[in-house]
């Protein structure tokens, strides 16, 4: 591994239509880090995500992952190298079992590669991945339908199958939305493993008291532009944060 | 352990009695109730596998033409063109349809109703294989039971294989490519290959009836594009339930029967047969065997309270 960045952005830009979703954004990662992006709704923070892993494909500006540029690869070839997402919508298999969930993933050429060309035996994978991140083995919750999971299991699960993949970089978008802050509490402590595992991780959030806590640096789009890039405080601290946040006066 | 296995042991039995008893007419209905659960489970791989299609004529007829080709230019025996056309139609089908497999939903759908009508045309104008006349004088099947035979025990080891794969973790790959495809990407899956290889177990699995077929009637012609073969499968799946592939085999031997009794009523035929379709879909909307299936685990359910 080289000692560059783990992830280089580099003046990516992107318009849908008429609208600039995210334009001339430049930022570096290094290993081990967590990241935190915010920004008002609307200001292109999944279109970063979706440009870093490939579903949607950049205007102009590249993309690399350890000094390999993957700029608009296919998603799946972008997961492949070790970059996990998950998504802001949790759209699980809500008539399967939660532990068959995990099964897309464990299937993944990844996984089979890092294990040596053998996948294991996916069903105990999946349950003990399910039970790392909360899903009480004696209460038998893997095994309910998703379709009766409350939405802290749900993210979770989904949390789940980005661990799943063994990935370096953990790309959570809006992880924390819709949680109580009993649900959150579960939450923060698994992101503090990955952290402490070496894990890089960039994690997309409106809930910034919780995000502050974990992270010492963020980054803030608005209108698709970076306009703020360091430790929590300083940023909240600048003018063009405050008036992205609150609006100008007058 | 008679109650667990009943519901396997009664098609695997019945298919081979069933030639048996049957009169010699019957027996032929049989057939062509056979063919068309091959469709019919054809199509509903497809469907499971996030892709709908109207056109199972297309691999129908290729495997059709291709048994059809080599046994009248080639004079391979059938026991040679029905593998070799099951193969070799299968993947022309799917090169065919392989540019278009980003197509989702109703896109999808359009190019194979379209493919198979366009493969007419192109045989009446340019006069191929025959052109409007066809390919007759093939080599028939050794006849009797063998030829029922053949199709019945094709069936059998293509329904219960395919519901075993559907049930795997592959299969779930497959299902989760039509339920949320973003999902299976995110796995660092190509969904495309996993769609290939959908298509090509599918339209092979079409091709083989075709082939079989041709060997049957001893002739292949433009006829085998025509749309029965496209729209009697996609009835016979929604019919018996779709998802199941038990389901479109029931659906055939429904349907494929009902259609041969009502030939009675002449002209009226197509008029109680679209009315018994209806009937079905407004009254079974779930399909006769997922209807089946509940009803089945209710027993079961009432099985285990009583001990």
């Amino acid at each position: 591994m080289s000692g560059g960045p783990l992830l280089q952005v580099q003046n990516l830009s992107k318009s849908f239509g008429g609208v600039q979703a995210l334009s001339q954004v430049n930022f570096e990662l290094a290993q081990g880090e967590l990241l935190g992006v915010i920004g008002p709704n609307g200001s292109g923070k999944t279109t970063l995500v979706n440009l870093i892993t490939g579903f949607v494909k950049s205007n102009s500006g590249t993309v690399s992952f350890r000094s390999q540029d993957i700029t608009n690869w296919a998603p799946y070839k972008i997961i492949r190298l070790g970059i996990a997402r998950t998504f802001q919508m949790v759209k699980p298999f809500y008539q399967l079992p939660a532990y068959k969930n995990m099964i897309i993933p464990l299937y993944s050429p990844r996984v089979k590669q890092l294990a040596g060309g053998k996948y294991g035996d996916r069903n105990a994978v999946a349950l003990d991945l399910l039970e790392e991140v909360g899903f009480e083995r004696d209460a038998r919750v893997a095994y309910k339908p998703a379709s009766v999971l409350p939405q802290g299991y749900l993210k979770r699960l989904e949390l789940a199958k980005a661990i799943a993949l063994q990935a370096d970089l953990f790309i959570l978008d809006e992880l924390f939305s819709g949680l109580s802050l009993a649900e959150l509490a579960t939450l923060i402590p698994i992101i503090e493993k990955l952290r402490q595992e070496g894990k890089t991780i960039i994690m997309i959030e409106h809930r910034l008291r919780e995000l502050f806590r974990i992270t010492n640096r963020v980054i803030v789009l608005n209108f698709g532009r970076k306009i703020a890039d360091g430790a929590p405080r300083e940023v909240m601290e600048s003018d063009a944060v405050k008036k992205a946040y609150l609006g100008t006066e007058g | 352990m008679l109650y667990l296995s009943f519901p396997r042991l009664v098609p695997i039995i019945g298919f081979l009695v069933l030639p048996l008893i049957l009169s010699l007419y019957w027996q032929k209905v049989l057939l062509s109730v056979a063919v068309f659960a091959l469709l019919a489970i054809s199509w509903d791989i497809l469907a499971q596998s996030s892709m709908v299609s109207l056109g199972q004529a297309l691999f129908f007829g290729m495997g059709a033409y291709f048994a059809g080709i080599m046994n009248h230019y080639l004079g391979l025996p059938p026991f040679l063109t029905i593998p070799l056309a099951t193969l070799l139609g299968g993947l022309l089908s799917t090169l065919l349809l392989m540019p278009v497999l980003r197509l989702r939903g109703i896109y999808f759908a359009m190019v194979t109703l379209i493919i198979p009508l366009m493969l007419v045309r192109i045989i009446e104008a340019s006069k191929i294989f025959g052109g409007t006349d066809g390919l007759s004088g093939l080599t028939p099947l050794p006849g009797g039971l063998f030829e029922s035979y053949l199709i019945l025990i094709a069936l059998v080891v293509i329904l219960f294989g395919f519901r075993r794969l559907m049930d795997s973790d592959y299969g779930l790959i497959l299902r989760g490519i039509n339920d949320n495809d973003r999902s299976v990407m995110n796995a660092g899956i190509n969904i495309y290959w996993y769609k290939i290889q959908a298509l090509f177990m599918a339209s092979s699995i079409g091709a083989f009836a075709g082939a079989y077929l041709t060997h049957i009637y001893m002739f292949v012609g433009m006829p085998v594009f025509a749309l029965d073969y496209s729209i009697l499968p996609i009835a016979a799946a929604v019919v018996g339930g779709p998802g199941s592939l038990a389901g479109a085999t029931l659906g055939s031997f429904l349907l494929v029967p009902l259609s041969e009794a009502l030939r009675g009523f002449g002209g009226l035929r197509i008029v109680f047969y679209g009315l018994f379709l209806v009937l079905f879909v407004v009254a079974l909307p779930e399909g006769i065997f997922h209807y089946l299936q509940r009803k089945y685990e209710q027993f079961e359910r009432m099985v285990e309270v009583e001990k």
